[in-house]
């Protein structure tokens, strides 16, 4: 800690620090642009000047730049001096003087950081007479808006975009005040990532073209803290809502998780909530079709369904809430409850929980994946599976490198100085993956070969860190070096982290990466394993049961079954066709509640119309073991409503085997005490009987306008819908201050309306959140000695007819709901086969024509794509609609389609 | 060779402005000077030219042994020495006459200088309009190549030097060393923060020393002659000749190499024939475009680094423009401001949005569209866009001659405001 002096009265500061970060987290506003807490100092707006002195003799002091100065013992600041305000005014004035006066139709108006900085300075008349710089926009993709007249120039975006994010498609261009930021020519933004500029940007330049499609301010947006469904890693997210419509998400602050950004998939998948594939009503299957019918009429043919006491099987989901699968289980018994996961998911993640329960590594947190000094992927293409872990996977790269730029006595947070010094060098980045994959940019080397492969090497690199495990035999010279490199890579450093998971639909790939992280803890290292599972509560549902429903099929064909409840569940996508429609037929009655229209609603007897997450309450568990409760944003118009609570009113319905729960807290905590690996869920958040003096959160904002004028047709303003569940109001009414961290609903505070404010919700600048990052972590790592995996899979061999088929993630795509998104539609890529240029030349296929993929009695018709990475013998499948072959890797035999005579 | 005590840098160039070859160059001692440095030790080297007094002469005037010094010289991995022949500051054009008319001279310099620092690679960073530079300096490094005095195992010294020829795709800015690294990397041509400086973290990442041609061209001099005779060439404090230029409308503009200190007036005087018939002198600007305007007060001061900064004024590059008495003032600011204004590379808020509101002003001044205030918006850039507030040197730089001419012109903005005109344009 150090001594600094702030207008003559003593602070104590974190040492090692900028002296903005310092004040701002000390509470002090100090207007800024080009720095941000995750990117650090760039010195290129001037915005944050103040001044300092040089002992308690000098009066004159001396005009120094905050984001660039260091803290240090003794310092004398002034943030009020006259000339240091003069002069921040000064720069905002030459800001504005190319700026367009045009807030009230801008769509970062109310919430837009130059405004705010702006008022800060207390700059009101522009002397600026000249004509304004005006330049021509871009068209950027479906989902960011380009509006460059407003641009201030503070480089956010490209160091984002290009030093953050690892992005190549948008730069500065030009110079002088012609600078501009965009793409080379008019185009989708190709990073996933992109959505960030979003609320990097601290005017209007880029701003998010889904919300503008049905707009409306800050202020009108009724929110909540959220939590992405869109894969499993968990980000904390704000949506907003207003008449019923999902309008955006924003990013919300989880310093543990998260931290600033989120991805594209994650940002932009929202629209699924207002597509046409929602289900609303409903609906009893009647003859051909079916018809909608009131909630009592379903109800009532519910509890002559389940009512006589025939015995129920239900099927819960990976992207459904932990209550909602545990009602399910009450509802059937243990024993007759499933996850719905496939037989190769419930294979990969019973062996993921087995890892994670049993052995001595540590899942990390996304904050200490970026911290990470020393990192192996290890068949996990997580770019496309895991988002933003991958983007915390790129900051982990950059460890070494800004190690050694700080011995050179650079300090982090000097970014421009930082990337000078650390150019062109790689940390510690092994990676291995059937392809090659956004990564490989960051990697120091790459080994690619099909997944047992993957797991040699894997097994290899364990050998090399533990010599009692098996000797991997038959490895090529080149694979055991590399294998070494990366053991003495792991080794030297003091948080290696290993990253594997579900992706390569290998449990031999886990294995691997298992070993290595237990053979490290076996050397006094604090290591780390990361395993992604592809949905946002794989772990949750897996914790619960991870039978898959291979295993729900024979036990129905078995008989004895009247009735199938299944929740959140698309049982199509997970079973081949015809053992799907096998295993319905098996039951008398199927019912299904889910939110969206899929195979199996249009299968069933009853459909009931579930809640969205945006529309519902409710705890998820992500990949790393952190429960983090996701709350209701909107009460929606209709019957739809969490599926536990549909299972609830079908019990009481029927009269049968009551399901004692009113509130959602009840279902938690029932979850919690009868299976101990929840027992920490309760305290996920806060419970529904929360209250800041006496009040509940509010979800409107206390600037929300229009309350009663946009009802001015009625006499009485109606009674706002109660929330049971959460400790909300849907109102204005109600605590608008800063509640505990998982209840924080926006971010806001006095003179901070844009995203900005975040800081004033942080104990320090990019620290955790006051009260701590939210989320409680379920599994802690066993002092144990290590069950390490003994066996290594036998090499791989191409064969002459056949080709080993693995899959390959897309993140616009292979997920279910972000696809019924329509501007993420529109990104996502047509189905392909991905073949080697060797295989390609083989089959005498050029890019693009038709391949025939013959695989498990199923024939596709795919164009050829060459895909960088995959090794002769090896094609890949994307997990795209349209490619129905559900269990990958799986051998199959390609052949060029018959060419059209010319 | 004559005159090569007193003028080591020019005494050797030909009259009819010709390069000076590899053999007239060996003939009047050129590279001796690098066979006596590679006996000697870098850190001898590194000394000697401290002592020396040899200060940089692409403006800035820091002791070049001492630049050297702080090049960590156990570092592993490769070092680089860079020579800044980005000659963009209006009015100079000294490193021109070096580049074209003795190659050899800047070779040699660069030799002694990389073997002081332990530099295997350097780097000549051209300006894009110097042609005939490009062209005699290309052919100079491969006559050295040719000779030995280049490539992997330079004179059996087991030291080995590889010299490129960088043309540059043409901005002011990139004579910032700095910037120049970053323009040399094929990034945009921004500065980089200070510190850490180049000697520590310079190209890609590596250390590296940036040095003006002229104080190059100084070193293989001070090598074979001594620090004491070179710091006996002046007549200041500061070590060796310099070479000073005058133009503007003077009776005989030119470049001369004359010992450090020569006075402003000497110069402009005896040199340059003071100013042509019927023309009365104005002010001067004493070194490049970025300097504050002199005028007939200061012919007694001595140019050298520091005679000038008491002054009150930088002697920068050492060239100075002579302002006439008919030319506009105001027009000549204007002129000047619009220059950086173009060349502001956009990176820092008051450079990139400052620097074009002063040349609009400035022109709507001179043009008679002048309105209240604008003054004042002028007295404002001159005390923000100033070093520290700014993220380079640029727009102060910038400031220094529209600083001193708010006070120096103080009428001739006056007037040009009340009578809503230039009163020089009829």
């Amino acid at each position: 800690m150090a001594k600094i002096l702030i207008h003559g009265k003593e602070y104590e500061v974190a040492d090692g620090q900028n002296l903005l970060q310092a004040c701002l987290t000390l509470g002090f506003d100090i207007p800024y642009f080009c720095w941000h807490p995750a990117m650090h100092s760039a010195g290129a707006c001037r915005q944050c000047a103040v001044k300092v002195f040089r002992d308690e003799n000098d009066t004159r002091g001396r005009i120094i730049m905050s984001c660039v100065t260091p803290v240090a013992e003794g310092m004398r600041v002034s943030i009020d001096d006259a000339e240091a305000k003069a002069f921040r005014e000064n720069v905002v004035e030459w800001l504005m003087s190319n700026h367009p006066h045009d807030c009230p139709v801008c769509d970062e108006g109310g919430e837009c950081h130059l405004q705010d900085m702006t008022q800060m300075t207390g700059h009101v008349y522009r002397r600026f007479r000249f004509k304004k710089r005006t330049y021509r926009n871009q068209y950027l993709g479906p989902l960011i808006n380009h509006e460059m007249n407003r641009c201030i120039q503070c480089y956010r975006c490209v160091r984002f975009y290009k030093g953050y994010a690892g992005g190549n498609d948008l730069d500065a261009f030009a110079s002088r005040n012609r600078v501009y930021f965009g793409r080379s020519e008019d185009g989708a933004l190709e990073s996933p990532f992109s959505g960030n500029l979003v609320e990097v940007c601290p005017t209007g330049v880029f701003t998010d073209k889904t919300f503008r499609a049905h707009f409306t301010r800050k202020w009108d947006l009724q929110t909540a803290p959220s939590v992405c469904v869109h894969c499993g890693v968990g980000c904390n997210t704000i949506p907003g809502e207003r008449y019923g419509e999902l309008r955006r998400i924003r990013n919300r602050y989880n310093g543990e998780v998260n931290g600033y950004f989120l991805c594209d998939r994650g940002r932009f998948g929202y629209e699924f909530v207002n597509s046409p594939m929602r289900l609303k009503k409903a609906v009893i299957k009647n003859g051909e079709g079916g018809q909608a019918v009131s909630k009592e009429e379903a109800l009532k043919l519910i509890a002559r369904m389940i009512g006589m006491g025939g015995k129920v099987m239900a099927i819960g989901s990976p992207r459904a809430s932990v209550e909602t699968n545990f009602a399910l289980r009450e509802l059937s018994g243990a024993e007759d409850f499933y996850s719905g996961f496939s037989r190769q998911e419930a294979a990969l993640v019973s062996l993921v929980v087995e890892v994670m329960a049993n052995g001595p590594a540590s899942s990390p947190s996304l904050k200490e994946v970026r911290g990470a000094d020393a990192v192996l992927v290890l068949g996990e293409d997580a770019t496309n599976t895991a988002p933003v872990l991958a983007l915390a996977l790129r900051q982990a790269a950059k460890n070494g490198p800004l190690k050694a730029a700080m011995q050179l006595g650079i300090p982090y947070w000097d970014d421009m100085a930082i990337k000078t010094a650390t150019q062109g060098k790689k940390g510690p980045f092994y990676s291995a993956a059937p392809y090659a994959t956004a990564l490989d940019d960051v990697s120091v080397k790459t080994f690619y070969g099909p997944p047992e492969e993957i797991a040699r090497f894997g097994m290899a690199i364990a050998r090399e860190l533990n010599g009692s495990l098996p000797q991997v035999e038959g490895l090529d010279d080149e694979t055991a070096s590399l294998a070494r490199e990366a053991a003495a890579a792991l080794l030297a450093a003091e948080r290696p982290l290993v990253v594997s998971g579900t992706g390569s639909g290998s449990e031999a790939v886990i294995q691997a990466a298992a070993n290595i992280a237990w053979a490290l803890c076996g050397v006094n290292r604090q290591a780390f394993l990361s395993l992604v599972m592809p949905e946002c509560s794989t772990l949750g549902a897996a914790l619960i049961d991870s039978r898959g429903l291979d295993k729900a099929a024979e036990a129905a064909a078995s008989g004895g079954f009247d009735t199938l409840v299944v929740a959140e569940n698309d049982i199509f996508m997970r079973m081949e066709r015809e053992d799907a429609k096998d295993f319905l037929d098996s039951f008398s009655n199927v019912i299904v509640i889910d939110h969206i229209i899929t195979d199996t609603v249009k299968a069933a007897h009853v459909a009931l119309p579930g809640a969205a997450f945006a529309e519902s309450t409710g705890t998820l568990v992500s990949f790393e073991g952190r429960a983090q409760r996701f709350f209701q944003v909107y009460a929606p118009e209709d019957e739809r409503q969490a599926a536990w609570r549909w299972l609830n009113d079908m019990t009481d319905a029927a009269g049968v085997k009551r399901l004692r729960w009113e509130i959602l807290d009840d279902v938690t905590a029932a979850a919690a005490s009868a299976i101990s690996a929840l027992g920490k869920l309760t305290q996920a958040a806060p419970s529904a009987a929360f209250r800041i003096a006496g009040q509940k959160i509010a979800r409107q904002t206390h600037r929300r306008s229009g309350r009663t004028a946009v009802r001015a047709e009625e006499i009485y303003e109606p009674k706002p819908p109660d929330d049971m569940d959460a400790p909300f109001t849907f109102s204005m009414e109600g605590f608008q201050g800063q509640p505990p961290s998982p209840l924080v609903p926006r971010f806001w505070s006095p003179g901070w309306n844009s995203v900005q404010s975040i800081t004033k919700y942080q104990e320090s600048v990019g620290g955790p959140m006051r009260s701590g990052d939210p989320g409680v972590r379920l599994i802690e790592p066993k002092v144990v000695a290590a069950p390490f995996f003994r066996a290594a899979p036998i090499p791989f061999k191409a064969r002459k007819y056949g080709w080993l088929l693995v899959p390959m993630h897309r993140i616009f795509g292979s997920e279910e709901l972000s696809l019924l998104s329509a501007p993420l539609a529109g990104l996502t890529a047509r189905p392909f086969v991905g073949l080697s240029k060797e295989d390609a030349e083989r089959l005498e296929a050029e890019e693009g024509e038709e391949i025939i993929v013959r695989s498990g009695g199923k024939e596709l018709s795919l164009p050829a794509t060459i895909v960088r990475g995959l090794v002769q013998g090896v094609a890949a499948l994307p997990h795209l609609p349209g490619i129905s072959i559900v269990t990958l890797p799986a051998w199959g035999v390609l052949a060029r389609a018959k060419r059209k005579a010319a | 060779m004559e005159g090569l005590s007193e003028r080591p840098l020019t005494a050797m160039m030909k009259a009819d402005k010709s390069a000076v070859t590899l053999s007239e160059y060996e003939k009047a001692g050129g590279y001796q000077a690098l066979r006596k440095a590679l006996k000697t030790g870098p850190v001898e080297l590194q000394r000697i030219v401290k002592e020396s007094n040899l200060r940089g002469r692409g403006g800035a005037g820091f002791n070049t042994g001492m630049k050297w010094s702080f090049v960590p010289m156990n570092a592993e991995g490769p070092r680089y020495l860079v020579a800044n022949a980005d000659e963009m500051e209006p009015g100079t054009f000294k490193d021109r006459m070096l580049l074209e008319g003795n190659p050899h001279q800047l070779i040699e310099g660069m030799i002694i200088s990389a073997f002081a620092i332990g530099a295997s690679q350097a780097y000549i960073f051209l300006r894009w309009e110097y042609t005939l530079s490009e062209e005699r300096v290309a052919k100079a490094l491969k006559e050295a190549y040719a000779k030995g005095y280049l490539g992997r195992e330079i004179l059996s010294s087991g030291f080995g030097l590889d010299i490129r020829l960088h043309v540059s795709a043409g901005r002011y800015i990139c004579g910032e060393e700095t910037a120049l690294l970053n323009a040399l990397e094929g990034r945009r041509a921004v500065p980089r923060a200070k510190p850490p400086f180049p000697q520590v973290s310079g190209l890609w990442g590596r250390p590296t020393v940036v040095n003006n041609v002229e104080t190059l061209s100084n070193v293989p001099h001070i090598i074979a002659n001594g620090a004491e005779w070179y710091r006996k060439l002046s007549r200041s404090e500061d070590g060796g000749t310099k070479l000073y230029g005058v133009s503007g409308r003077v009776r005989r503009p030119g470049l001369w190499e004359l010992p450090m200190g020569t006075t402003i007036g000497e110069i402009f005087e005896e040199h340059a024939g003071g100013m042509r018939e019927g023309m009365n002198l104005r002010c001067l600007i004493p070194g490049g475009a970025s300097t504050e305007f002199l005028t007939d007060e200061h012919f007694g001061v001595k140019m050298d680094f520091d005679s000038v900064m008491q002054a009150g004024s930088r002697m920068g590059t050492g060239t100075m423009i002579a302002v006439d008495d008919r030319t506009c003032p105001i027009g000549v600011l204007r002129n000047l401001e619009q220059f950086f204004s173009q060349e502001s590379c956009g990176w820092c808020t008051p450079c990139r949005e400052g620097l074009p509101w002063v040349e609009k002003t400035l022109g709507a001044i001179e043009e008679g569209r002048a309105r209240p205030g604008d003054l004042e918006v002028l007295e404002m850039h001159g005390a923000s866009l100033w070093i520290g507030r700014t993220y380079c040197a640029l727009a102060p730089g910038a400031m220094e001659p529209l600083r001193s001419g708010l006070k120096l012109f103080r009428g001739e903005f006056e007037r040009h405001i009340k009578e809503k005109g230039c009163p020089y344009r009829h």
